[in-house]
């Protein structure tokens, strides 16, 4: 198969070098481009510009959790005096705040920027393509994905506010407008922006599956395959079999709204009436939700996954270890993912004795995740560790995700759930194991494929600065929040100063983290600064600067259409061959021959 | 005004950081430095952060639940708190020695192994053995962790026995409503359509049944009036509006009527079993009180949106759904007169606080809970007025204005007695 794949693309990529003669038009190269290298800076600007916007509303809720009713010129400045009177952030656009923070970290950041960026740059890269297998519905992707954060973006400026109720967005509070004003024009944009974004996600992932599975160069074994690869084709699969059950959830979910249906609508006497439905179940909702919903946060740490092992065996000069290992666990918890989502519902009213079934699958995924970190820790023992900024942020991912994984036993266990459900504690699980953990690997992968994107290099010594405020900021701001669920906390509070139980050390333990967070928000700068500049002025690349060995690096620093100018390079090893001994060198990159008698690891 | 000035420093201080960057990144450039090439110092001063950091993190972490004490829950109030505590302390061994191995070795080798010119790193692609291992080992811990989860959690959700106390606990946008069973100790039966100003939980009684009808149908032929009047006048899209209500007004009167034809056939067929004939006792206040060491079973039923019943001391949570009850039982130990000398603290309430996020005020949506000694319990909750009395007596004060609804009501409650009789 991959024989014949790889005639086409050297077909194609003679074609390419013909067409290469004309100039592309701005519009061709810089808007419409077909191409995965630029789709994917698409990708990465769009993400990063969201996750200002959403970084941003996490600092003025914080403000507020942690000085409630205080003015805050910042506040004002951003929400005007309609949704900020005097500066005092108001209760609903609090919840608007969360809500949309929620969603735009986790889709269009996590998963649309993560895997949109790296799976359009890596791909091709390395395994050895021309381009993806198809680069027009590549372009579509983006553009859904793009229209979709728009309309995300402008829903925050109509008149009755933005969506409302958790970026779970449960009916029947996003159902009736009657219950908060978000629910309603402000709801039915960010149901159509969720279907916009899906659907381009789906393009995309179907995209990143063809192409692994049709068009790896010459002796590109799946067994040869870089971990990136394998996390982001398991990411993309886990997405086109999770994504269009959220679709179904929120068509049913506009029906409710708009057509009088009663999908998840019963019995409810709301604003001075009784409403007609009859018959749904607000629980039915939650299923179909959690179904992607779980799924989806698999979605964001696979690829965060694949691209620490990448970094971590790279800068530490040593084979990942237990590449098999790493393989099946990747694809234990890909597949577990579709059997754990009701660990979110314990409490919703749903029978014991399912919750009891979904504690055993949700305990199990655990291991998969302890295998996983027990193999990144042998990587490090012994190795010769180059601490680039992406090394760093890949030991910063591997220390987060041990402490939201270890939580996250916690609440699979259905009796502690009862105590912690919705409190802080959840908060702090979740940004530990896939907000700070993706986005930690997310700083990596920017960091160490940056020359391959721009030609160029990222400032080294503002990446440390940037890293270890944000690694300190990092557990200033999730570790006290631990203690704030324990003690009973719930999220979604505009504030606690109507309970006496949470003036003393839980306004402290407030005051800490909103101090961690405004720090580490101020930080981003220090990045975002580092990366525009270093697009233009940094220091220009060489081909393989960290001495790497999988694909991406034997191609020129300069982007040509289809990757490389002469014929497809042929793989002769697995991506992993650093220090072996008897090597000159201590890496082997996989285009290099076995020598007589070597064994391929 | 001081954050502004905080925020202003804040920016400052890194376009200060920047310029200098530049400086020395000219510099850098000027000596032949490449980004990518990182020096020995700079190897080993990570290495050595690696160690600094991880140490600061673990004490941290330490060092939080000690000093911050205070924030802790006081003990459990109930037995499943007290069975859901023990498992936590159990579960926070087991995951804290993992922690602690896990991060020590991250941190300790990642300060250790740092870049040494001329060395190699060991060359260890995998171990079978090993990993075998270390898939086993958590394999048979976490096994632990299951059972033990679930033989918790089926003691907590066991079904209670029969005859236990019920309590009804009923959420709205924003606040919570409490019923109890009354004299027959049996909660009756509600319908959403019957709620208003002085049945909020929408009890079913004859009489209610039958006044909701009768206001049903003057409401429906005073928008029948409303909409002749209007037909002239109105645009297409506002009579629209107007059959709409009066649609929605007729299908709200059907439901009722055949609410009152359930209800006669059920009683008809249980007698003073029916659950419609519980409603008329039943007593319902916006105070909370629980009686210490009974089980009580809470009913909980939400009007309009999802909320959640959290009672943090006791350790017991469950969802509110529109639409449907859910349950939770459990028995409270330690009465509030209790907890406020182990607490220290006169002021202390337990509390019922909502923890779905239910709409702009889900943040003060509480209701204090007073859990007290048996006998004072059930002096309280005889001293509550059951829901027949208290809407009568509301009822009295408009009665005089409209002589129809009075006849209405004497109805009723004649057709109510007689059939209690059968
Ligand atoms: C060791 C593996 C893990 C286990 C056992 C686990 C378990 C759980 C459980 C039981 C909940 C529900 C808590 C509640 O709502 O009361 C939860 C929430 C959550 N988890 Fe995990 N988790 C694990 C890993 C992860 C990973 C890897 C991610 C993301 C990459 C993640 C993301 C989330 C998110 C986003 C929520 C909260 C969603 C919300 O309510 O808003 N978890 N986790
Ligand atoms: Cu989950
Ligand atoms: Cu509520």
């Amino acid at each position: 198969m991959s024989a014949v794949a790889n005639t086409q693309a050297a077909h194609s990529g003679h074609h390419h070098a013909d067409l290469h003669q004309h100039k592309e038009s701005f519009i061709s190269k810089f808007v419409f481009s077909h191409d995965h290298k630029m789709i994917s800076k698409q990708f990465l600007v769009t993400a990063i510009i969201m996750a200002w916007i959403a970084m941003i509303m996490s600092v003025i809720f914080r403000l507020q959790i942690a000085w409630p009713g205080e003015s805050f010129a910042f506040t004002h400045f951003f929400l005007g005096e309609k949704w900020a009177p005097g500066g005092v952030l108001s209760s609903t656009m609090y919840l608007a705040l969360v809500t949309i923070h929620g969603t735009i970290m986790v889709f269009f950041v996590l998963t649309g920027g993560l895997s949109g960026t790296f799976s359009n740059l890596l791909i091709p890269y390395q395994i050895g393509a021309r381009d993806m297998a198809s680069g027009f519905i590549n372009m579509l992707s983006y553009w859904f994905f793009l229209t979709a954060s728009i309309i995300m973006i402008f829903s925050l400026f109509v008149e009755s506010g933005p969506a409302a109720g958790g970026w779970t967005v449960y009916p029947p509070l996003s159902a009736l407008p009657q219950a908060i004003p978000g629910s309603g024009t402000g709801m039915t944009l960010w149901l159509f922006s969720m279907v916009l974004f899906v659907a381009g996600s789906l393009m995309g992932s179907l995209n990143y599956i063809v192409t692994v599975m049709n068009l790896r160069t010459k002796g590109m074994k799946m067994t040869r395959l870089p971990l990136t690869i394998w996390a982001l084709l398991l990411t993309a699969i886990v997405g086109v079999l999770a994504f269009p059950v959220l679709v179904s959830a929120v068509v049913l979910l506009i029906m409710d709204r708009m057509m009088g249906t009663s999908f998840y609508l019963s019995e409810i006497h709301i604003a001075g009436e009784a409403l007609d439905h009859m018959g749904g179940s607000p629980i039915l909702y939650q299923h179909l939700f959690w179904f992607l919903g779980h799924p989806e946060v698999y979605i964001v740490i696979l690829p965060a996954f694949g691209i620490s092992s990448e970094v971590i065996s790279t800068m530490s000069r040593k084979p990942i270890f237990g590449y098999r290992a790493m393989i099946g666990s990747l694809m234990a918890i890909s597949f577990l993912s579709f059997i754990v989502w009701a660990h979110h519902m314990f409490i919703s009213g749903m029978n014991p004795f399912l919750g009891s079934v979904f504690v055993f699958t949700t305990v199990l995924i655990a291991i998969p995740s302890a295998v996983k970190v027990f193999n990144y820790l042998t990587t490090l023992w012994r190795g010769n560790i180059i601490f680039s900024p992406g090394m760093l942020f890949s030991i910063g991912m591997v220390s987060t995700f041990i402490a939201g994984g270890l939580t996250g036993i916690i609440l699979a266990d259905s009796a502690l759930d009862i105590q912690v459900h919705d409190t802080y504690f959840v908060i702090a699980h979740f940004h530990m194991v896939m907000g700070v953990s993706a986005i930690f690997a997310m700083f990596a992968g920017i960091y160490h494929w940056f020359p391959k994107m721009y030609g160029r290099m990222m400032s080294t010594k503002l990446g440390y600065l940037h890293f270890w405020t944000t690694f300190i900021c990092a557990f200033g701001v999730f570790i006290p929040m631990h203690y704030v669920g324990l003690a009973g906390g719930p999220r979604r509070y505009y504030n606690y100063t109507e309970f006496p139980m949470f003036n003393g050390g839980v306004a402290d333990l407030n005051h800490i983290i909103s101090v961690f967070a405004i720090i580490g928000a101020a930080a981003q700068i220090i990045f975002t600064y580092n990366f525009f500049r270093s697009i233009f002025l940094g220091q220009k690349a060489v081909q393989n600067p960290w001495h790497s060995n999988t694909l991406e690096w034997t191609t020129p620093v300069e982007h040509i259409h289809g990757n490389w100018p002469g014929p497809l390079p042929t793989v002769y090893r697995w991506p992993y061959d650093y220090s072996k001994p008897g090597k000159l060198e201590d890496y082997v990159p996989q285009t290099v021959p076995l020598e007589d008698g070597e064994e391929e690891h | 005004m001081t954050t502004l000035l905080i925020l202003a420093v804040i920016v400052l201080a890194f376009l200060v950081v920047m310029r200098l960057h530049r400086v020395s990144d000219l510099a850098a450039a000027l000596r032949g430095e490449r980004e990518e090439l990182i020096p020995e110092k700079d190897n080993r001063t990570s290495g050595r952060m690696m160690w600094v950091v991880g140490f600061i993190y673990l004490a941290l972490f330490t060092w939080i639940p000690i000093h911050f004490k205070s924030v802790f829950l006081p003990p459990p109030a109930s037995t499943q708190g007290v069975w859901i505590d023990a498992m936590f302390h159990f579960n926070w061994i087991m995951l804290g020695i993992v922690f602690y191995i896990t991060n020590i070795a991250l941190f300790y080798f990642a300060g250790k192994y740092f870049h040494r010119p001329g060395k190699k790193a060991f060359w260890y692609p995998h171990n079978n053995r090993l990993e075998l291992l270390w898939t086993v080992i958590p394999a048979v811990v976490l096994i632990v962790v299951i059972i033990y989860g679930l033989y918790v959690w089926n003691r907590i959700t066991a079904a209670p026995d029969p005859g236990t106390m019920e309590v009804e606990v009923y959420g709205k946008q924003f606040d919570w409503t409490i019923r109890y069973p009354g004299k027959d100790k049996q909660l009756g039966a509600t319908d959403f359509r019957l709620i208003d100003g002085d049945n909020p939980l929408g009890i079913v009684t004859g009489n209610v049944v039958t006044k909701r009808l009768a206001d049903l149908q003057k409401e429906l032929e005073q928008a029948e009036v409303d909409r002749a009047a209007q037909a002239e006048i109105q645009p297409t899209d506002q009579l629209a509006d107007m059959d709409d209500h009066i649609a929605h007004i007729r299908r709200m009167r059907e439901g009722i009527m055949n609410l009152g034809i359930l209800m006669k056939e059920d009683i008809a067929t249980n007698g003073g079993n029916s659950k419609y004939l519980h409603g008329a006792d039943d007593q319902v206040t916006k105070e909370f009180h629980l009686p210490q060491n009974v089980d009580v079973e809470l009913l909980i039923r939400s009007q309009d949106v999802i909320h959640s019943v959290y009672l943090p001391h006791m350790r017991a949570q469950m969802n509110a759904v529109p639409g449907m009850t859910t349950r939770m039982h459990l028995v409270p130990t330690i009465t509030t007169d209790s907890m406020r000398l182990v607490t220290n603290n006169p002021e202390f309430d337990y509390i019922l606080l909502c923890n779905k996020v239910c709409g702009i005020s889900h943040y003060n949506m509480q209701i204090p809970l007073t859990v007290e000694k048996p006998g004072a319990f059930k002096v309280w909750s005889i001293l509550l007025p059951s829901f027949e009395n208290k809407s009568k007596v509301a009822d009295e004060a408009p009665a005089d204005s409209s002589k129809a609804k009075v006849a209405t009501d004497t109805t009723a409650v004649a057709t109510t007695t007689e059939t209690k009789k059968n």
